[in-house]
């Protein structure tokens, strides 16, 4: 880790000239003659044991006295494989291992010492230095040794995707903004501030087609447009990384491991609106992407990258971090601004937008993470190559986390348009241990679930729209058949219900009933006319609440009861829960044709509720069942049904 | 009991008084003394000239805040959809019955307070807890058992 903090002012850029050099010479000190090892250490690395993998390598480098770099970066959208440690050589491919320990890292750099590049352990070799279109060293043709080692960019995970915004993360270190500066960091913004009028940058990130990544979708080059046509000084310049809907964790990763990427972007939007300074807001729950990303502002500001001045121009521009505390509804726009003047996060009605008055009553501009990270590539790769990746309304690529019951976990970055089977199936491997696909959830509180009948809908803004879900920040959670979309909708409701900022009656009291429904339905106490009663409700909470937590809030029960209406009245007309998870309607019995015996239940269950010996196919005391269903997940034998 | 609030003083001055640093001011001062005594959100709103009722309406807005005092770990179970269908039922009945608490609530001898939150943002580990912010994924119940009985001996610490 290094911190620029105190560094004299011998770092500062004072030119865009000057800034070309530093450029090159931090080309050479990344692609030094040096051994480079690292260690992918975001949140999902570290709980994956990542600090002990660092600890390890750092301990091993050192007692050794070899002279090799050790540096940490960001993750590289693998989560399933952590820990994660890659090898820059000179002269060699860069190799990504996988599965990685303290003890594994110690042999790994006993290894590499001694030649040996361990090819057996090795999760893959990148061909070119980073996975989009630019690259300082290529190797597609030399593997030099690793011939054993399959292509990164051609392993099932990797193949469709395309990094723009994730360009960097788990490639370079976070903490060293001469890495970033390395891979062609800040040269959009030396271009820029070079020889590009503020109006073209706006021109050019319209042609691009750039719509915002936080979910509505909207034109970014429309709001900086209307945010420079506003009348009003300052203007502000805010980044929302109040990254909510649970399951979605894009936006963290880019901002532990890629932070200059969205200074970089914010800082050509201020240049291209008129602003002189901004603001990111970062969830609580983020204390590593805070941490980096104050990291990253000093050493942008020690580098004459931020602040007075910028690059020697006239052009001054500074960023500070405003971090959340706790509160869903923070994400949106005006909430967002009324925690950022410190007061309770509640939405206003936009009446008057933000463009015009926005935080302190002032001209502003709010784009989130994603956005801000996708417009350094477009300034440099032109909007003509951004706007031929995508369909004909989404362009470029969009960041989707899929998590749940999918075999590869992760961060996956595909052009807009692909369909949801290619990444839930083709990247992240389809649902695990034999289950059956059920539906996936997309946009969070505010989306929908979508059924195996709509797998090869293309993923774009309108289309989920069209299917009742939304694109919303790119959480795309898999459901199998031991997950009840019920139970799910009932979730999404009771979290939106903890949501609510209570401002409007729609919202505040109009959620709380359809709980009450849901819940009833979930419990088994529900009747036939509590479907139309639900549906009123939920037309009712979407016409009258002002902001888009309420206006959304219906999604996930009207797609579910949409799209699997069967189950709702399974569970209403036959009281009975299909997926086997809602308690009040569930107990587990064991199949004793098909009970090995093995007594893994018997170990789970945390109630000792089963019952069993060596031979004799087990049993569960119905009683003492809690109904967790803890003992049909770890069976292999598929021996314990639903009742 | 009296408070030092010296170290209030201290935080308000690092925001050079500003109350539009408030949210923040707020959570330095919950790191300080582990939850918001009343008698700190008085010294806040009189530094910050502000009325005491803005102090408190933000200090209940929000979800991290804590007017009552806690435990010396702070247990998040992360409630993420992922998370919520990978297990996070059974790993909060887990952790209650190893304690003896439920949702919100503190364990007698002062050592753990568990929480139920939103997201933690590592769902592909789902599901997962964090204790002290750091995070554990893929739990299951032993694995709880385990990792509160690493902090309840305060081996790392």
């Amino acid at each position: 880790m290094i911190s620029t903090a105190g560094k004299k002012d011998t770092e500062r850029i004072k030119s865009v000239q000057e800034f070309q050099g530093k450029q090159a010479y931090s080309r050479s000190k990344f692609y030094s003659d040096k051994v480079r090892v690292s260690v992918g250490a975001g949140t999902c690395g570290l709980a994956n044991g990542a600090a002990d993998v660092l600890a390890g390598l750092r301990d091993e480098v050192g007692t050794s006295g070899l002279d090799f770099l050790v540096r940490q970066t960001g993750c590289i959208g693998y989560c399933q494989v952590e820990p994660v440690v890659d090898v820059l050589a000179p002269g060699l491919p860069r190799v990504f291992y996988h599965y990685m320990s303290a003890g594994k890292a110690r042999q790994l750099v006993r290894a590499i010492a001694e030649g040996d590049f361990h090819p057996d352990w090795a999760l893959g070799r990148l061909s070119r230095d980073q996975l989009l279109v630019r690259s300082e060293r290529d190797f597609s043709s030399k593997p030099n040794g690793l011939s054993t080692v399959p292509k990164l960019e051609e392993l099932p995970f990797y193949k469709a995707q395309l990094k723009i915004a994730l360009r960097n993360c788990g490639f370079i270190d976070p903490h060293d903004i001469e890495e970033y500066i390395a891979t062609g960091g800040y040269s959009a913004l030396a271009q820029v501030l070079a020889s590009i009028d503020p109006e073209d940058i706006i021109d050019l990130v319209e042609k691009s087609g750039l719509r915002g990544r936080g979910g509505g979708g909207f034109l970014t080059a429309r709001k900086w447009r209307a945010c420079r046509q506003a009348h009003g000084y300052p203007k502000y310049v805010l980044c929302n990384g109040d990254e909510g809907d649970p399951g979605a964790f894009m936006d963290r990763s880019i901002m532990e491991g890629n932070p200059h990427a969205i200074l970089e972007g914010m800082t050509i939007g201020a240049y291209a609106i008129g602003s002189d300074s901004g603001y990111v807001y970062v969830r609580l729950e983020y204390p590593l992407a805070v941490e980096n990303l104050q990291i990253a502002i000093e050493q942008a500001r020690a580098y004459g990258l931020l602040g007075p001045n910028i690059l020697g121009t006239d052009f001054s521009f500074d960023v500070e971090i405003s971090r959340g505390a706790g509160a869903f509804v923070c994400g949106e726009s005006t909430a967002l601004m009324a925690s950022i003047e410190g007061y309770s996060g509640e939405p206003r009605a936009k009446h008057i937008h933000t463009s015009e008055k926005g935080l302190f009553g002032q001209p502003t501009n709010l784009n989130n993470v994603e956005t801000w990270a996708n417009v350094p590539v477009i300034v440099n790769e032109g909007a003509q190559w951004f706007a031929r990746i995508g369909g004909e309304h989404s362009k470029g690529t969009k960041v989707f986390s899929v998590v749940g019951k999918v075999k590869n976990t992760g961060l996956v970055e595909v052009p807009m348009g692909v369909t949801l089977r290619d990444i839930i199936y083709d990247i992240c491997g389809g649902v695990p241990d034999g289950r059956a696909f059920k539906g996936v959830q997309t946009g969070g509180p505010s989306g929908g679930c979508l059924p195996e009948s709509l797998l090869d809908l293309p993923v774009d803004f309108e289309r989920l729209v069209e299917a009742g879900s939304m694109m919303g920040s790119g959480g795309m959670i898999v459901m199998d058949d031991h997950s009840c979309v019920v139970e799910l909708a009932r979730y999404f409701t009771e979290f939106l219900t903890r949501e609510s900022c209570g401002k409007c009656t729609a919202c505040r009291e109009g959620i709380v009933r359809m709980l009450e429904i849901l819940e009833q339905i979930t419990c088994g106490k529900a009747v036939r006319e509590d479907m139309d009663l639900l549906d009123e409700l939920c037309c009712y909470v979407k016409d009258n609440s002002i902001c888009g937590l309420g206006k959304s809030a219906a999604n996930p029960t009207l797609s579910t009861v949409k799209y699997y209406r069967d189950e709702y009245l399974a569970h209403i007309e036959q009281r009975r829960c299909p997926a086997g998870v809602c308690r009040e309607l569930t107990k587990f019995v064991v199949i004793p044709d098909r009970c090995k015996a093995c007594g893994r239940c018997v170990k789970t269950c945390p109630v000792k509720a089963v019952r069993g010996r060596e031979k004799v196919a087990h049993t569960i005391d119905q009683d003492k069942c809690v109904r967790c269903g803890a003992c049909r997940e770890v069976c292999p034998f598929d021996s314990i049904a639903v009742a | 009991m009296k408070l030092d609030l010296k170290s209030v003083d201290q935080i308000i001055g690092k925001y050079d008084g500003e109350d539009s640093w408030l949210v923040m001011i707020l959570q330095d001062v919950q790191d300080k003394y582990n939850y918001l005594p009343e008698c700190a959100l008085g010294r806040v709103a009189e530094s910050l000239k502000i009325p005491l009722s803005r102090v408190h309406s933000v200090a209940t807005f929000y979800s991290s805040f804590s007017l009552a005092e806690r435990g010396r770990h702070l247990i998040r179970v992360c409630d993420g959809t992922a998370c919520h269908l990978r297990g996070f039922t059974h790993i909060k009945e887990e952790i209650s019955r190893h304690l003896g608490i439920s949702e919100g609530q503190t364990t007698k001898d002062k050592v753990f307070t568990l929480d139920v939150v939103a997201c933690l943002g590592a769902c592909a580990l789902a599901p997962v807890m964090a204790v002290d912010g750091r995070c554990y994924g893929n739990m299951n119940a032993e694995k709880v058992r385990v990792v509160l009985d690493l902090y309840r001996r305060e081996k790392r610490h």
